[in-house]
């Protein structure tokens, strides 16, 4: 095998300014957004003392569970010895750090008192799963930043597998922390669950592979580098596997809440009678989100047409969202059960359904966060040798991706 | 009535006498640092509080009235909580809550605060140790450490806690709160490090309701100890475990 040669985007193209100017207006956007919710208070956003935790967190979670899930690519190289991933491991690494960052900001700008990080870093109470997240997060940061350096620097590229294998545990268990934030809620009718930790590590490969996956396709298509349709077969098919195995998570997830009483008012609130939520699940989490993927990532047809791949990819990343709004913010719509066997009401909403909609600022600075991690991507592209020059076997002027999407289409 | 009434407060001011005394022959050091008995009462503003103590509540839902909302009228104004006319997002230190048995149709009123946790959830899940115990059991947000996640309304299981949506101007200078941070019942911490009873409480029994008891869970000879002897009460929640400084009875 030839060895692979790296190269920095030219960044001198009108598309390339196009793409930055357009994800630094939208940080830009996220940016003023927070700080009209910190300067009016979060009476402005759709969030209340019964939604706490609103679409800002939807797209944190998401984000900070995808990060996890983009190195995959990187792990099978170097953990897993298969040498063909191995040209795009850099990438992989890049974006779960930069997803990790467009997470923890959007985390961060909402919190009630952004100014008051530095207190976060320097009180801990270490019973708390969220203290031990801010060390999982900021150390994924600085294992990942050792493990790109271990690779960029040709000296070092023999602790490269070492620092893969560091990050592999690392992930893992960052994604159980972010998924026991919910598991280790006693007080709400859905969670409390162990599930919920590998859930969220499943749910991470499904997510992040997707995202891998676009990054890919557009980063090798925009800069008309070739790509071979091999890896992207293999990539589509581990994608199918983590979709599937999501699929399977859920199923057992709600299975086992249906055979306990006590957890059958959340069931059919989310199940049948949740509303907007119940949409949100059906439609977009399980139908077009989990369903329409796996039917275009199994069938013959599509299966060989980079364009469907891609659209398999972003379904995932709209089912991905949309799990995780169903996660957070239906689990805090159906109310709390403070006296089972009664109706509850009072002037604090006890007993009743509690309606939530997403505010303009919440969104954008939802957004933002996306925008930011993309935006770290691809400076960083334009900055350090992130992306081979080609990948596959093919030499220069093969049409073979043009050949994939005319089959495509 | 209104002589028992009498009474039971000569009572209580005699016992009152009598605690008094004793605190303050209990003052008496053998050494520095050592007391012959530590104190249940108030204590001097230098002394930390004891973990002897443990403050605590009965609410007795018989004599709680459908439709009074004296303790939430006292307590909004203990803490200045007047609402900005947006329910979701206006901060509720405690709340009647009616409920109606689904099987017997059978109707209950009953106040909801914060239900001072021995294992408080809120406690356990706050990250910078904002959210704590004091050591004779009240639960307590130190303002000055909260940034404000809200992880802790996500883990309280009696949805006592609120945040802080918006500016705050003419603050109570006794309970200062905090825009961006979380807040919730804190027993009127400042009334009872002076001996005072919780603003909702006497409230309750300025209207004659006496739906609401507190006192020192540990004392054995507190009216708390003696009323939760009495009545069968019952924790909320009980099945999570976690002590609540507030029973009920009668629900």
């Amino acid at each position: 095998m030839k060895p692979v040669r790296y190269q920095t985007l030219a960044g001198q193209s009108g598309g390339y300014w196009v793409l930055l100017a357009a994800l630094a207006a939208l940080v830009a956007i996220g940016y003023f957004a927070a700080h009209y919710m910190e300067v009016h208070g979060h009476y402005v956003t759709g969030m209340s003392n019964q939604i706490v935790w609103g679409t800002p967190h939807v797209f944190a979670v998401f984000l900070i569970v995808a990060a996890s899930g983009a190195l995959n690519t990187a792990s099978i190289s170097s953990v897993f010895g298969k040498n063909d991933y191995k040209p795009l491991a850099r990438l992989s690494a890049l974006l779960s750090v930069a997803l990790l960052v467009g997470g923890l900001i959007v985390l961060v700008l909402d919190l009630g008192r952004p100014e008051r990080l530095i207190v976060a870093m320097t009180y801990y109470n270490f019973k708390s799963i969220f203290a031990w997240n801010i060390f999982l997060y900021i150390g994924f940061l600085g294992v990942v930043a050792v493990y790109l350096w271990m690779m960029f620097e040709p000296r070092m590229n023999k602790f490269g597998k070492t620092a893969g294998t560091v990050a592999f545990i690392w992930r893992f268990v960052l994604t159980t922390g972010t998924g026991s934030i919910f598991g280790f809620l006693v007080a709400r009718q859905a969670y409390d669950a162990a599930i919920m930790a590998p859930l969220f590590i499943i749910m991470s490969l499904s997510f992040g592979t997707a995202i891998f996956l676009l990054v890919l396709v557009a980063a090798f298509e925009w800069t008309g580098r070739p790509l071979d349709d091999d890896i992207l077969r293999r990539l589509k098919n581990l994608l199918a596997i983590f979709v599937s195995a999501v699929l399977y998570m859920t199923l057992a997830y709600h299975l086992t809440n249906l055979y306990a009483t006590e957890h059958h008012g959340v069931e059919r609130f989310i199940l049948l009678e949740g509303g907007v939520y119940t949409t949100v699940f059906w439609l977009f989490q399980i139908i077009l989100g989990s369903i329409v993927p796996l039917m275009i990532l199994f069938s013959p047809t599509f299966s060989r047409s980079r364009r469907a791949l891609v659209a398999a990819s972003i379904l995932v990343v709209i089912g991905g969202l949309a799990q995780v709004y169903v996660i957070i913010i239906g689990a805090q719509a159906f109310p709390l059960v403070l006296f089972p066997g009664m109706e509850e009401s009072s002037t604090f909403f006890d007993g009743a359904v509690n309606d939530y909609t997403p505010s303009a600022p919440e969104i954008l600075l939802g957004i933002g966060g996306i925008a930011l991690a993309l935006l770290i991507a691809v400076v960083a592209m334009r900055v350090l040798p992130f992306l081979p020059e080609r990948l596959g076997e093919q030499p220069s002027g093969t049409s073979e991706p043009e050949a994939a999407e005319a089959a495509a289409g | 009535m209104q002589s028992r009434n009498a009474k039971s407060k000569t009572n209580r001011k005699r016992r009152e006498f009598i605690g008094r005394a004793g605190a303050a022959a209990a003052m008496l050091t053998l050494a520095p640092g050592v007391r012959l008995v530590d104190l249940a009462l108030a204590r001097p503003a230098d002394e930390p509080a004891s973990d002897k103590v443990r403050w605590g509540m009965l609410v007795d839902a018989t004599k709680c009235a459908q439709g009074c909302t004296e303790c939430v009228d006292a307590c909004n104004e203990e803490f200045g909580l007047e609402g900005m006319g947006r329910p979701k997002t206006d901060a509720q230190y405690i709340r009647k809550i009616d409920l109606k048995d689904k099987t017997t149709g059978k109707r209950y009123s009953l106040p909801m605060l914060c239900q001072h946790c021995e294992t408080a959830p809120c406690v356990d899940v706050c990250p910078t140790g904002a959210s704590f115990r004091r050591i004779d059991g009240i639960v307590l947000v130190d303002k000055h450490i909260c940034i404000g996640c809200r992880y802790c309304m996500m883990a309280c299981p009696f949805k006592a806690r609120s945040f802080v949506h918006e500016n705050l101007t003419d603050q109570v200078p006794e309970a200062p709160r905090g825009k961006g941070t979380v807040e919730s019942c804190t027993f009127c911490v400042h009334r009872v490090d002076r001996d005072r009873e919780p603003a909702c409480v006497e409230a309750c029994s300025r209207e004659g309701h006496e739906a609401l008891t507190f006192g020192d869970m540990n004392d054995p000879n507190s009216r708390l100890s003696q009323r939760l002897r009495e009545l069968p009460n019952r924790q909320i929640r009980a099945d999570l475990g976690l002590n609540t400084g507030v029973r009920y009875h009668g629900v």
